[in-house]
């Protein structure tokens, strides 16, 4: 992948990609930032409006303490700073779906610093900064591509959505690690469920910064912001597109030109938005109509210790609590829900490892088989928990657990019931057992002699006569005691 | 014609009928508007339903509101759902708010008969209503002169006795400097006193809504019915609303007035206004007032500071002004910038033209720090001002104008000679403090306001000072007004 | 700082207003006289001041994550000077 550029001595010199992040998440608050207008996606244009988020004459905003307090969850979650004080800023610019011609956002005070996510392959990414803006209306091109259209049309259910832009370092190395760095990010923000974060609906946004570099040193080069990618998978190509374009520039002598470009998706390319920056003089100044905050550290305890455990921390304790190799913990802790399932599942059997075995196995692919998740799946946690202790204690063997499982899994109900149902239940009454063992050693002379004589692989035969001969169901410890009394 | 007061007295003693009180209002407003032009949008219907209907409460013994009954001008800087609301613009000439502000819900809670909307400089730009894009206001007591702005039509229908009250907003004396100019009292309040919601933004940290009224009585008991936290305006200050109209006193013994050195100096360059106010601090003298020379060394800087800073803000707040969403649209241009820049070019008139200019250049990047942030440094300083002067008196008084009303055109030519106007009235709107003009005499026969002013949160004590100073030199009505 | 003349040109562009020529030309001898007293104000020492942020101070005003009834689509649009069913209409986007 990594095309060796030319420098200007005509040496090949290898260029590094230098990418940061801007991602954008609207907050799944039930109202909107500075309004009481519903935030929900997808409903008729401007039914959700009212005339502060029209930004109508005389209106005012008033912050939604939700918001802030998903931010500063959010903050928490990627280990940034809560700033100790924090304001609001205008930013002026003109465009048909900012309601106000200037969109409420936060400028040189944003609410958090610093921060970092932790990506799967285990490489960190720093952040920068998270801060609260307002989410703009949407723009219909009325007869299609924006540069043939005929007209605007506009709806503003969207502006006045709270939205927290989470800016990076320049840490990300690759496109690949581009997408990894998303889906950390997603997870996160799904795990502590301040964000439904569906780039397809719109409540994940994302624009790179992309720049290279002789490998190596530390400088950074002339970059270039990406816009219009809308998918993971745009994110990859667009910045790869954008990677080789930078390089080949380089080698054949071109500068970079420092700007804005945008993602075709449909000619898979970046082209030129010059002509958009035409002086962008945002001129940003405090907004007068918002006091600033200075958040009290008794509201941003409480905040914190309302965060449910994160997949990292969790993790960890599956591990020292439960004894779980990191392995299985890092699967069951992947999501919220299943952790929890886990959870659950392991009070209700007794047997925490027994319960990772189950879930990481044979429920596991039951579920593969019929098309579910632990999520869809009838079973409950506390029917998977029972069916363990069952085994446990003795009252079915492990084959008829396996049966029981799958039929948990692929409807439901109560394990003892379904037990019962088929007849399952272990025999480890000693009579009835005796009674099958002797019936087996009777018909099966060849192979006891054989045994007898010193082949030890023939009891496992015998046994598994006895296991046959019972259907299954006599506990297998009860048979080979009473095959070793009887046979020596 | 009754103070807002007595007619409210009256109604609920059923004396009178608000209806009865309403048509007389009516009645009195048509027999000068060929003169005064004071009026943008009449609402006789709206008016008469309100009045007869509190006359129904009343016949069933219900409770009514404290300004039950009383006929009251709103300026059009208000919304008032469902009826225009110009804001003196014609860039706004067909709107029509789905909503009303805050104040005006609070004036029909407390069953004020809302007559109609006044005419206003456009965006509460100017200090003359020479700026309304529809037409000019007249002073009632000069028909050539100016009402004073931007509160010129409040201040005007006020001032020609045809309603007791009034609803004007000062952001550097758009309230106080009308209100001399046409021999009534008008009161700014604290910033954060009264809820901004509804009332369309001209500089966010300096706009107030405020009393224009005949007397101090009456804007006491408006200022009450309005005033108080309003959740949908994040600068409201949620500080419990006085009983005003239990503050008002006869007498001023034991007050302490200051007197402003740098404020006297100036007006002393025209020796019948500076007689005017020596003669008037001499009345609070022998109503018992002792006074402490006080100086605000910085409020030579407040045009500055204001002219930077006023439209800086307002340089923001008009640019939803652009035809997509409400308001005027000017129809076939090729794209939607095109069609921003023709709309707001024809929509606004040239003194909002210049304030957008100025304001944006002030935001400009290299420019933000060394004008917006030096603005707001100054700012602090006069605040600081205030807070020096106040430690050693209890109120300040000073002129409300450096002149009486000018002849309409006189001015209207030169801007910064119009700015001018505010000089004594915007360092306290930069600080915040509340303030008021009470009618105080006449130069060549035309009124002239005292100015009083208190710390934040303190209108009780200067309203106080104010009812005793009008009880005892019953300036206002000396003269009757050219047209009533 | 070094006064420079404003650029009415270009605020006005920034600002979506186009001025004439006349305009232009008077309002920059208008500004040049309002700048008399804005210089002044470079002199002052202002050093150790905070700027004003909030004349009267305030910080933390919240409300709570309600929802409030809203307008309804016809409301909304009622002022529109263009729609197109339930969107507000304006000239399209030329970049």
């Amino acid at each position: 992948m990594s095309a060796p550029a030319k420098a200007p001595s005509g040496a090949a010199v290898d260029m590094e990609p230098v990418i940061g992040l801007e991602v954008h998440v609207e907050l799944s608050t039930q109202s909107k930032m500075f309004c009481g207008c519903r935030n929900e996606f997808g409903a008729p244009p401007n039914t959700h409006v009212c005339p502060v988020c029209l930004g109508m004459p005389g209106t005012l905003p008033v912050i939604n303490r939700r918001a802030v307090e998903f931010l500063c969850k959010a903050g928490f979650a990627l280990e940034c700073a809560v700033a100790p004080f924090s304001k609001f800023d205008r930013k002026n610019y003109f465009y048909p779906d900012m309601p106000k011609n200037y969109q409420i956002s936060q400028y040189d005070m944003p609410l958090t610093t610093g921060g970092r996510v932790a990506l799967a392959s285990g490489k960190t990414v720093r952040l920068n900064r998270i801060h609260l803006e307002e989410d703009t209306g949407k723009n219909i091109h009325a007869g299609g591509h924006m540069t043939a259209s005929e007209a605007t049309l506009i709806d503003y259910n969207r502006a006045g959505v709270p939205l927290m832009e989470i800016v990076s370092e320049p840490d990300i190395a690759s496109p690949e690690q581009a997408e990894e760095y998303l889906m950390a990010l997603r997870d996160v923000l799904l795990y502590i469920g301040v964000s439904d974060v569906k780039m397809h609906e719109g409540s994940l946004r994302c624009d790179a910064n992309v720049s290279i570099r002789p490998a190596g040193t530390t400088e950074l080069g002339t970059k270039t912001e990406i816009k219009n990618m809308n998918s993971f998978k745009s994110v990859v190509a667009a910045l790869e597109f954008e990677i080789d374009r930078q390089r080949a520039c380089v080698a054949s002598g071109e500068r970079i030109v420092q700007e804005t470009r945008g993602w075709d998706e449909v000619r898979g390319m970046t082209y030129s938005m010059r002509s958009k920056e035409q002086a962008h003089d945002y001129r940003y100044f405090p907004d007068p109509d918002l006091p600033p905050l200075s958040l009290d550290e008794a509201t941003l305890a409480r905040w914190r210790g309302e965060l449910p455990e994160l997949p990292a921390q969790r993790r960890e304790r599956f591990v020292t609590q439960f004894g779980l190799p990191e392995y299985d913990a890092g699967v069951l802790t992947q999501s919220r829900a299943d952790a929890d399932y886990f959870e659950e599942a392991a009070a209700a059997s007794g047997d925490p490892k027994q319960a990772s075995n189950w879930l990481m196995g044979d429920v596991r692919k039951s579920l593969e088989a019929h098309g579910l998740t632990l999520s869809t799946t009838k079973m409950t946690p506390v029917a998977l928990g029972e069916l363990i202790a069952m085994v446990r204690a003795g009252a079915i063997t492990g084959k008829a657990a396996k049966e029981v499982c799958e039929a948990l899994v692929a409807g439901g109900g109560d394990p003892k019931a379904i037990v019962a149902e088929r007849g399952l239940a272990q025999v480890s009454d000693e009579g009835a057992i005796a009674a099958i063992v002797d019936k087996v050693i009777a018909a099966q002379g060849e192979s006891v002699a054989a045994y007898k004589a010193g082949k030890t692989k023939a009891l496992d035969f015998i046994v598994g006569q006895v296991m046959r001969e019972s259907r299954g169901r006599a506990n297998v410890d009860v048979v080979k005691r009473l095959l070793a009394e009887r046979l020596g | 014609m009754q103070t807002g007061h007595e007619i409210h007295d009256a109604v609920v003693r059923r004396e009178r009928s608000a209806e009865e009180a309403t048509k007389a209002a009516l009645e009195a407003i048509g027999r000068v508007e060929p003169s005064l032009h004071a009026y943008i949008t009449l609402l006789p219907e709206r008016a008469l339903a309100k009045a007869r209907d509190v006359d129904a409460r009343i016949g069933r013994g219900e409770q009514v509101g404290a300004l039950a009954g009383v006929p009251t001008a709103v300026k059009d800087i208000f919304c008032l759902k469902g009826e225009l609301t110009t804001c003196g613009s014609k860039i706004l000439a067909n709107f029509k708010p789905p909503f009303s502000s805050t104040v005006v819900e609070r004036l029909d809670a407390a069953d004020a008969i809302i007559v109609g909307k006044t005419n206003m400089d456009e965006f509460a730009m100017g200090s003359s209503c020479e700026n309304s894009a529809f037409f000019p206001t007249h002073n009632p007591w000069d028909l050539e002169g100016v009402p004073g702005g931007s509160s010129g039509g409040s201040a005007s229908t006020v001032g020609a006795r045809s309603v007791p009250y009034g609803l004007g907003t000062d952001t550097g004396g758009s309230i106080r400097e009308p209100a001399s100019f046409c021999n009534i009292v008008g009161v700014k309040p604290t910033y954060g006193r009264v809820s901004r919601y509804g009332m369309i933004a001209f500089a966010s940290s300096l706009d107030q809504a405020g009393p224009m009224t005949a007397d101090v009585r009456d804007a006491a008991d408006l200022l009450e019915a309005i005033a108080g936290f309003d959740p949908m305006d994040s600068t409201s200050v949620d500080v419990p609303v006085p009983h005003y109209a239990s503050a008002l006193r006869d007498d001023l013994k034991g007050v302490k007035v200051g007197i402003v050195g740098e404020f006297e100096e100036s007006i002393a360059v025209d020796p019948k206004m500076a007689k005017l106010y020596k003669d008037a601090y001499a009345d609070l003298g022998a109503l018992g007032a002792s006074f402490v020379d006080v100086s605000l060394p910085h409020a030579k800087y407040g045009l500055a500071t204001y002219y930077l800073i006023a439209p800086a803000e307002c340089s923001s707040n008009l640019a939803r002004y652009d035809g997509t969403r409400y308001g005027a649209r000017v129809d076939g241009a090729a794209d939607v910038y095109a069609m921003f820049d023709k709309t707001r070019t024809a929509g606004f008139g040239a003194e909002v033209k210049r304030r957008i200019i100025l304001g944006t250049y002030a935001l400009c990047s290299g420019y933000y720090d060394a004008y917006y942030v030096r603005a707001q440094k100054v700012r602090t300083l006069m605040k600081q001002d205030f807070d020096a002067a106040f430690a050693a008196c209890d109120v300040i008084a000073c002129p409300a104008v450096s002149c009486a009303p000018f002849e309409l055109g006189a001015k209207s030519q030169d801007p910064v000679a119009m700015y001018l106007m505010d000089y004594f009235t915007i360092p306290m709107s930069l600080a915040g403090i509340p303030a008021l003009s009470v009618p105080a005499g006449y130069v060549d026969a035309l009124p002239v306001g005292l100015q009083l002013c208190a710390p934040a949160f303190e209108e009780a004590r200067m309203l106080s000072v104010a009812h005793a100073y009008e009880q005892s030199s019953r300036h206002a009505a000396k003269r009757e007004p050219v047209v009533s | 700082m070094a006064e420079v003349p404003i650029d009415i040109a270009y605020i006005s562009r920034l600002a979506r207003i186009s001025l004439t020529d006349e305009e232009s030309a008077r309002f920059s001898a208008q500004f040049e006289r309002l700048f008399d007293f804005i210089r002044e104000l470079q002199q002052l020492d202002v050093g150790k001041v905070h700027p004003t942020a909030q004349v009267i101070p305030l910080s933390n005003v919240m409300r709570d994550d309600a929802l409030k009834p809203c307008l309804t689509q016809d409301e909304a649009l009622a002022n529109a000077p263009d729609r197109e069913g339930p969107y507000f209409k304006a000239p399209r986007i030329l970049e």
